[in-house]
């Protein structure tokens, strides 16, 4: 992607609501009528996805809040010797330092919405029994073999993709394909295409569960609305204790607020992780393309060091 | 054929009417192709081949597999070669590496790796694969390795970087997609041991026949591996089933134990015991 984007300064969401209301009769087209989301896009933003607690229930910051936010966000930080990071690659000089890249400005506090204190809901006891006994199997066995380590190291799929499709550290470009029938959101990182079909009612094909659900999407008007079930039962979400059922359900909202935006808007219901359904939304910003290849897999250096490390370190005796 | 030709031959006078009737529903058939808006085959749909082209382009009987323990499972199906003129031009050094991939075949073959297929194997894997098409671009989704390309259709441009999946600039000629593919890595082209070098130039042609067939052709040109350019070509078809949809096939997992196994603590711990370093 282009590295030399500036983030640009865009309105609150409040104001791009009305902005998507006002617009409406302008918004690009496809030729079978529906408002075209095609494109290539960044979600990467200086917005976290939790509320700072002092915060409260105050969705917005100031424009001086907002624009010192972005000052920390946009500062490179020096890496502690002796730490992972420090011995991680550079980021910038791969163009992934999130000041190289373009950046969603907002005033809001918080990607999520609801509850209204912008927090995740607590997780449920089954969820954190559940996280504390994976955590224990990880702290003993979690060098012993590939599959036991993440799903992400292994390049099978980042929690970030959802759905929901989240913002996460670098790499936060999503490319969107259409026809009459499907829409397509892939994301950069790890290249997951999820091709979903757009119907008047929900499919009723008996499907395995997969990695990002199955999903199906309908139009409200000019918003497309994809809903999703049938979880791999694998994933852990972001921020989440354990990984999500396999009847959990996503709700997701994509609507065109003008030639550079789109809104996402998207609710998840998993009452096996959460005490509650929690809602959030961002902006996705055009950016011009195209989205290279991410291959993870096929490039993965990072699993066969770690396992080859660990097997260095029982050799002299110890434990990784 | 031409011995019942000449058993029952056609009356002289019905011949040219029977051409014409051909003639007549060949036209037909063109009318009746799906189209977008803009007047192109409508090339939407779910599409896989159905043939045996991924176990070897070239003709081949039906053999032994390369893992005998999996016994009738992993036995190689036979089929036709698909290549144009039957044999793939290698030039000698080429064709030497070719019969060295084969002896490998069980543990090089990058789809034993679940590694990206690239072009122009992607398409006859045996896994299908899903066209979408766009007012603009069209978008190409294989199930194989989660596998994913974008026809660009107006940003033609040189590869910007070399990939799995490589760049493709498309245009149609008459009803027939044509996608230049470049920039692509070194690949297999089969499983057993067909290859081409990073250095390919792949023309593919995509020709809707009806709406549930496309006749696909493709053209590789690589002067590092081929005495001349050659081309294979097939069929393909399309998933009519209700609700068809690509489902995944993340294989990075089924290739874990073949790529990483050997890094495991019990590899180790058997290796101990052999009375070997880890």
């Amino acid at each position: 992607m282009n590295a030399s984007f500036p983030y640009r300064t865009l309105s609150t969401i409040a104001l791009l609501s009305s902005a998507l209301a006002a617009a409406a009769d302008e918004l690009p087209r496809t030729s079978w009528g529906t408002p075209s989301l095609q494109g290539y896009y960044t979600n990467a933003t200086i917005v976290p996805l939790e509320r700072p607690v002092d915060l409260g229930e105050r969705e917005f910051l100031t424009e001086e809040e907002a624009q010192a936010r972005l000052e920390r966000a946009m500062t490179v930080t020096e890496t502690q010797p002796g730490t992972e990071a420090d011995v991680h690659y550079q980021f910038d000089d791969y163009g992934m330092a999130r000041a190289q890249n373009q950046t969603v400005f907002s005033h809001r506090s918080s990607i999520i919405t609801s509850p209204k204190n912008g927090r995740l809901p607590p997780a449920t006891p089954e969820a954190l029994a559940r996280g504390q006994e994976i955590r224990a199997w990880r702290a003993e066995h979690g060098f012993d073999s590939a599959k036991e380590r993440s799903l992400s190291e292994r390049c099978i799929i980042w929690a970030h993709e959802g759905p929901p499709l989240l913002p996460t550290g670098y790499n936060n470009h999503v490319q969107i394909m259409e026809s009459k029938n499907h829409i397509v959101i892939m994301s950069e990182m790890i290249h997951d295409a999820r091709v979903i079909p757009i119907r008047d009612s929900a499919p009723t094909a008996v499907l395995p569960p997969q990695w990002q659900g199955s999903s199906w999407g309908r139009w409200e008007g000019d918003t497309l609305v994809i809903e999703t079930t049938g979880f791999s039962g694998r994933v852990t979400p972001t921020g989440a204790a354990a990984p999500m059922a396999v009847d959990a359900k996503v709700v997701e909202r994509i609507s065109r607020i003008d030639a550079e935006t789109l809104k996402y808007e998207f609710t998840v219901n998993d009452p096996t992780l959460w005490e509650a359904p929690w809602s959030g939304d961002y902006v996705m910003q055009a950016v011009e393309g195209p989205v290279f290849e991410y291959a993870c897999h096929e490039g993965n250096y990072g699993l066969p060091n770690n396992l080859s490390g660990a097997r260095a370190i029982e050799a002299k005796g110890g434990k990784p | 054929m031409l011995q019942r030709s000449s058993a029952h031959p056609t009356p002289g006078l019905l011949r040219p009417l029977g051409v014409a009737l051909l003639l007549v529903s060949a036209n037909v058939a063109a009318q009746e192709l799906p189209r977008t808006a803009d007047g192109k085959p409508d090339l939407n749909g779910i599409w896989q081949v159905m043939n045996t082209a991924n176990w070897n382009l070239e003709a081949h009987s039906a053999t032994q597999g390369a893992t005998e323990i999996l016994g009738a499972i992993g036995a190689v199906p036979p089929g036709p070669s698909v290549v144009k003129g039957g044999h793939i031009p290698y030039l000698p050094e080429a064709k030497a590496q070719k019969e060295q991939n084969f002896q490998n075949r069980r543990t090089e073959d990058p789809e034993a790796k679940c590694y990206m297929p690239g072009l122009p194997r992607a398409t006859y894997m045996p896994y299908p694969f899903q066209i979408v098409q766009s007012d603009g671009d069209l978008m190409m989704v294989y199930q194989f390795a989660g596998a994913v390309r974008t026809i660009n259709m107006s940003n033609h441009q040189p590869a910007p970087v070399d990939s799995w999946m490589g760049w493709s600039n498309g245009h149609w000629e008459g009803d027939t997609l044509v996608i230049e593919v470049t920039g692509l890595n070194a690949n297999w082209l089969d499983r057993s041991g067909n290859f081409a070098s990073e250095q390919r130039r792949v023309i593919e042609r995509y020709t809707m026949l009806n709406p549930y067939v496309i006749s696909y052709e493709a053209t590789i040109e690589d002067p590092t591996v081929f005495s001349e350019p050659w081309t294979l070509s097939m069929p393909l078809y399309k998933h009519v089933e209700e609700e068809a949809r690509l489902l995944d096939f993340k294989c990075a997992e089924f290739a874990e134990e073949l790529l990483y196994g050997h890094l495991s603590k019990d590899a180790a711990a058997r290796s101990n015991a052999a009375g070997e370093q880890p």
